[in-house]
Parts: structure tokens; C-alpha cells; sequence
């Protein structure tokens, strides 16, 4: 039972959480505010690495928080008693994370002071104005799943909303693949697969994040998740990691099977330097093999295990994030197939890119604003999973 | 109507008629100055040939007449704007070298506009494709789209802008064709500053055009044909 004196530490302990974490969103502001004024020379993007590591948070948080609603659809949808109970959390990190996602890549805009013109002029042929309506579609959503789970008199239509949820974050991970995928001219991109890698990989990701927020919940509240259900989930996030595990290999392969796209694969994956290096080591072994490892060796895949796993599944995601987007850009555009170019432009060369620190307080600043939204949320409605003593399912 | 009605009705009346006297003149000097606005033409397609035969290997005439007339500053960094480049090519399989101008390609299908999110990126009437900077918020995603590395951002605040060629800290711009030449009837800078005569610049759709009549009887090649992207810049000799 909490005393008194063990409430008062955890009011202090929320207080100084929450001004952690509106420190780090406020310097993140602070990044976005000289990048406003010096331009974007002092980020490490240029004119041939022209998305960098804001995208890379950015991107994470929006596939994250779409994946991290299977939480929600699988008991909404399937019926499953253990992840219904879990649907308002799900429903609220996604939130959090679309938030703190979108927040980053508007901030790195050229011009952000622009956002109304991206709101009132549609380009019907654009995957990014398309975005721009499915995310925000996805908000409205989201929050009208949560109040039908959250009031009473609501409930009869959760079901209704738990299916337009399912339907519409389909929907929005495939946009999202889709950016990239109709890049016809970049090797790294154009691939019809990249709309359902994205949608598998968000299911781990987001399962990996639900872990790490359901976890720190429960130790916040002196409970401990009951292992039978730990087991099940954790089952299902190593199902999620081999799945999207096989969709980036089937990716890599088809681009190998093509042979003008083989130089590119050899670069992404070999002798690229940065990028092969994050790839294998990051997220293969880090995001894939040692989780994997953690998940299903005899002995482990307690808590502290499933933690560690979902962290790691959270890195290798990153670093994969990095080899696709920035590396996908380092490799140079093959403007005259079957000539050696060289230009004053970088053409032909392999592009540098050093991201500067103003990129990462950015990108950390949106993982902040999502921090923040949880925490305020947790504390002030009832995100806490409510498992029945009996679970038939 | 009481005396307070037709006070007001009549100071109403006064303002409006002061309102359009003040207005009118500016209205009409605006005409006098620009001339009757006239809309770009579909009947035309502004386009280039470009001979590589008599693009000279290390000539930087036409770079240098377009950084000029844009006001580009000639940098070459990897964060300075480049709206035309010099590439060197050379053939892997035979060793055959050659030199061209490369710069946006205003292709009809063009990528850039088909993925721009807020319609800045467009194609005029007569083939030009531009960037509205009014109406670009910097997303950079066109950039991504460009087959031909066309594109730039402007990655620091600028001075000492030509008043014709507007630019924005923040926003994507590339080779406009010297759109505010070409409306005067003029040649884009680099056809007129190249020694050699390289660069052809005309209506494609003018059967009677030298561009035309040349493009109907030379070899001549679209870069990334395969792309189907119909670039009205057109390579001889490549």
C-alpha cells in the first residue's frame, strides 16, 4: 500500500519528470529557432542528403504510433480479452507519438511559419498532401476510439470505431511507405514493397514502445504484470521482429536481383562504410538477433529481458531508419546509366552527410512532446491496463 | 429618414468616391508599367538542344552567364545552389568521354510537381517548370523526386537578389529557363553565353522553329527516356 510519504516522493518524481522532459522539448524549440534564423546551413543536410536525421525520428514516431494501435485492434477488432484492456494506452501513445512525429517534421521545414499553406492547398498527386489528411484523420479517429472506450454511454460503437482505427492506420502506414516508394528514379526507393515493410515494421515497433511505456507503468503503480500475459506479448513482438525482419531482407533481395541496382546494394550493405556497418550491427544484430535471442532462449524472457529486447527493437529501428533514409540518399542518383559523372555538384560521388546537434535536439524534442504527452495523460486519466481475473481468450 | 441616416449615407458616398480616386491612378499606372498580362501559351513548348560535340570539355560559360543573371553566388559546396553544372561524363563499357550541361530538364510529366504537396511546384502553360516561392514551404520532397539532381534548397538567408529573380531563404528553386527573359522574347543566359553555340533554345511545338526542324532531322536523346517523363531538354551526340 502507498503511505503518505511514498506519494509525496512520486508527486515530486512526476513534477521533475515532466520538467525533464520540457526541458528537452523546450531546447529542441530552441534547435528549431536558430534553424529558422541561420537557415538550414548549420544542420548537416545539404542539397544531396536533403531529409536527415529529423526524418529519421520523425518517421519512426509516425510508423511507431500507427504500429503501436495493433495493441488496440487486436482486442478491439479480434476480440482478445488481454489486449482490450489495453486499447485506451495504445490509443493514447499513439497519439502521443503522431504528435510528437509530426511536430519534428513540420519544425524542419524550410518554412514552418508556412504551415497554413500546407493546410489550405491540397495537390491531389501528392503522397505528402495525401499525409497531411491522413494523419490528421488519424488524430480525430484515435480520440473517438478513446471515448468510446472511456465513456460509458459510448461503448456501444467502440467496436465501429476500433474497425475504422484498424482500417484508416493501414491506410496511413501504406501512405508512409508510399513517399518512398514513388521515387522511381532512386535506387534505395521505388519498390512496391516499401508500403507493407513499413506496415510490418510498425507492428514491432510499436509493440516494442507499448512494452517499454506498459512496463514503467506498472512499476510506477508497485504492480507486476502477470506473467502469462507477458509471455503472450512478448511472443507476439518475436513474431513481429521475424516478420519484419523478413520483409527488409525481401526488400534488400529483390534490389539484388536487379542488376542495376546491384552497385547500390553492394553500397548499402558492403562497402559503404557507415551505412553497412549501422545495418548488420545495428539493426540486424542490436534490432533483430539479440532481441530474438532474448525473447525465445530457455530461461530468459522474463521482464527484464522483454524490456531490454523492446529497447533494442527501438535502436535497431533507428539505425535502420538511418541506412534507409540517409543512406538511400548518399548513394548518387544514376542520371546516365552505364557512364562514370563527375560534377561540381556531387554527381557520381557518394554524399557526405555529419548531422549536427541542432538535428538531434529536434528530433529528440518530438520524442519529448510525446514524453510529455503520456506522462500528463497517465497521470490524469485512467491509462492503467485493467485485466479481469479470469481471461478466457 | 432621420437627418443622422442621410448624414451617414452621405459620408459613406464621399469615402468610397475618395477611396477610388485614391486607388485608380495606381491601378492604372500598374497597366501602363506591365502591359496588358499575358497568361504562357500551350501553343508553345519551351525547350533546349544541346550539341555535346561543341560543349567544351572545362568551359563554365554557361554556369557562370547563369549564375549572373540569377544571382547565384558561383559557390559549389554541397549546400550552394546550382542551377546549371558542367557534368563530365565517360562511357564505362567503350572510355568515351563527353561534357554537358545539366540543369533542370522541364520535362511535361515532371515528378517534382506531381509530389508537391502544396502546388508550389508547377508547370507553365508553355513547358517551364518553376517553383511558386510564395507557396513552397521547404519540404525538400521534390528534391527527393528529381531524376536530375535539378533541384537546390537555400540553406542561408541571401542578399542582393535580382529583382527579377526572386529567391527565399528556406525554399526550393532550380533553372527557371530565365522565364523573366524568355517573356521579354530574349534567350535564356546560358544558350546566349555559350562561345561554341551549343545550346539551341526554342519553341518545340513551331514546326518552323530551328529547334524544332533540328530535332526532326538530328539524333537527338531525352536523359532517363526510360523514365517517360518527356524532358524538353534534349542531348545531341550522347
Amino acid at each position: 500500500m502507498p503511505t503518505p510519504a511514498s506519494l509525496r516522493t512520486k508527486n515530486r518524481l512526476y513534477y521533475l519528470l515532466l520538467a525533464a522532459g520540457g526541458l528537452v522539448a523546450g531546447v529542441g524549440l530552441y534547435a528549431v529557432h536558430l534553424m529558422e534564423s541561420h537557415g538550414h546551413i548549420i544542420t548537416g543536410m545539404n542539397n544531396q542528403i536533403v531529409w536527415g536525421i529529423p526524418h529519421v525520428f520523425a518517421i519512426f514516431l509516425i510508423v511507431a504510433a500507427s504500429g503501436v494501435l495493433n495493441v488496440a485492434s487486436i482486442g478491439s477488432v479480434f476480440g482478445k480479452a488481454i489486449y482490450k484492456a489495453r486499447a485506451p494506452l495504445a490509443s493514447l501513445l499513439s497519439i502521443a507519438m503522431l504528435a510528437g512525429g509530426l511536430a519534428v517534421l513540420m519544425l524542419d521545414l524550410g518554412r514552418p511559419d508556412r504551415v497554413m499553406v500546407a493546410a489550405t492547398n491540397y495537390n491531389l498527386t501528392s503522397v505528402f498532401a495525401w499525409n497531411v489528411l491522413l494523419y490528421s484523420g488519424m488524430f480525430a479517429l484515435v480520440l473517438v476510439y478513446l471515448w468510446t472506450m472511456m465513456e460509458q454511454r459510448m461503448n456501444p460503437w467502440n467496436k465501429t470505431a476500433g474497425l475504422a482505427v484498424f482500417a484508416w492506420r493501414f491506410i496511413l502506414t501504406t501512405g508512409t511507405g508510399l513517399i518512398f516508394a514513388f521515387l522511381t528514379a532512386r535506387q534505395a526507393y521505388g519498390s512496391a514493397l516499401l508500403p507493407p515493410m513499413f506496415i510490418v515494421l510498425s507492428f514491432a515497433w510499436g509493440l516494442a514502445v507499448f512494452h517499454l511505456v506498459q512496463t514503467s507503468i506498472y512499476a510506477w503503480n508497485e504492480k507486476e504484470l502477470d506473467p502469462a500475459i507477458l509471455n503472450r506479448k512478448k511472443n507476439l513482438l518475436g513474431v513481429f521482429v521475424m516478420g519484419s525482419l523478413y520483409m527488409v531482407a525481401t526488400y534488400h533481395l529483390t534490389n539484388a536481383y536487379f542488376a542495376h541496382r546491384m552497385d547500390f546494394e553492394r553500397f548499402i550493405l558492403l562497402d559503404g562504410g557507415v551505412y553497412p556497418a549501422l545495418f548488420w550491427w545495428g539493426y540486424v544484430l542490436l534490432g533483430n538477433v539479440l532481441p530474438l535471442l532474448l525473447i525465445y532462449l530457455p530461461g530468459l524472457g522474463k521482464t527484464r529481458c522483454v524490456m531490454a529486447s523492446s529497447l533494442m527493437v527501438v535502436l535497431g529501428a533507428f539505425a535502420l531508419l538511418y541506412v534507409f533514409i540517409i543512406g538511400g540518399q548518399a548513394y548518387p542518383l544514376d542520371i546516365f546509366p552505364g557512364f562514370e559523372t563527375v560534377s561540381s555538384f556531387g554527381d557520381g560521388q557518394i554524399g557526405s552527410y555529419q548531422p549536427s546537434v541542432y538535428e538531434f535536439l529536434l528530433g529528440l524534442g518530438g520524442l519529448a512532446i510525446a514524453f510529455i504527452i503520456t506522462t500528463v495523460s497517465v497521470r490524469v486519466l485512467n491509462f492503467m491496463p485493467q485485466d479481469k481475473p479470469y481471461i478466457a481468450d | 429618414m432621420n437627418e443622422i441616416d442621410a448624414r451617414r449615407r452621405q459620408f459613406l458616398k464621399t469615402s468610397l468616391g475618395a477611396a477610388a480616386i485614391a486607388i485608380a491612378p495606381g491601378m492604372m499606372l500598374f497597366e501602363v508599367a506591365h502591359g496588358e498580362a499575358q497568361g504562357a501559351s500551350s501553343k508553345v513548348r519551351w525547350g533546349m538542344l544541346i550539341d555535346t560535340a561543341q560543349c567544351t570539355s572545362g568551359c563554365t560559360d554557361c554556369v557562370a552567364a547563369c549564375n549572373k543573371e540569377n544571382g547565384l553566388s558561383g559557390g559549389t559546396s554541397a549546400t550552394d545552389s546550382q542551377w546549371i553544372r558542367k557534368i563530365e561524363i565517360k562511357e564505362i563499357s567503350s572510355g568515351r568521354t563527353l561534357s554537358l550541361p545539366m540543369m533542370c530538364q522541364h520535362c511535361a510529366e515532371p515528378p517534382c510537381v506531381d509530389v508537391c504537396p502544396t502546388q508550389a511546384s508547377f508547370k507553365r502553360a508553355d513547358g517551364i517548370v518553376l517553383v511558386d516561392k510564395h507557396r513552397c514551404i521547404g519540404c525538400r520532397y521534390c528534391m527527393m523526386a528529381c531524376p536530375y539532381k535539378a533541384r537546390s534548397f537555400v540553406h542561408e538567408p541571401l542578399t542582393g537578389q535580382n529583382p527579377d529573380v526572386p529567391r527565399g531563404k528556406g525554399t526550393v528553386e532550380s533553372c527557371t529557363l530565365c522565364v523573366h527573359r524568355v517573356d521579354q522574347g530574349k534567350k535564356p543566359a546560358c544558350a546566349e553565353a555559350c562561345p561554341n553555340h551549343a545550346i539551341l533554345f526554342g519553341d518545340l511545338n513551331d514546326p518552323e522553329s530551328e529547334i524544332a526542324r533540328k530535332v526532326h532531322s538530328v539524333a537527338s536523346t531525352q536523359v532517363r527516356a526510360d523514365l517517360r517523363l518527356d524532358p524538353g531538354i534534349r542531348y545531341q551526340g550522347l
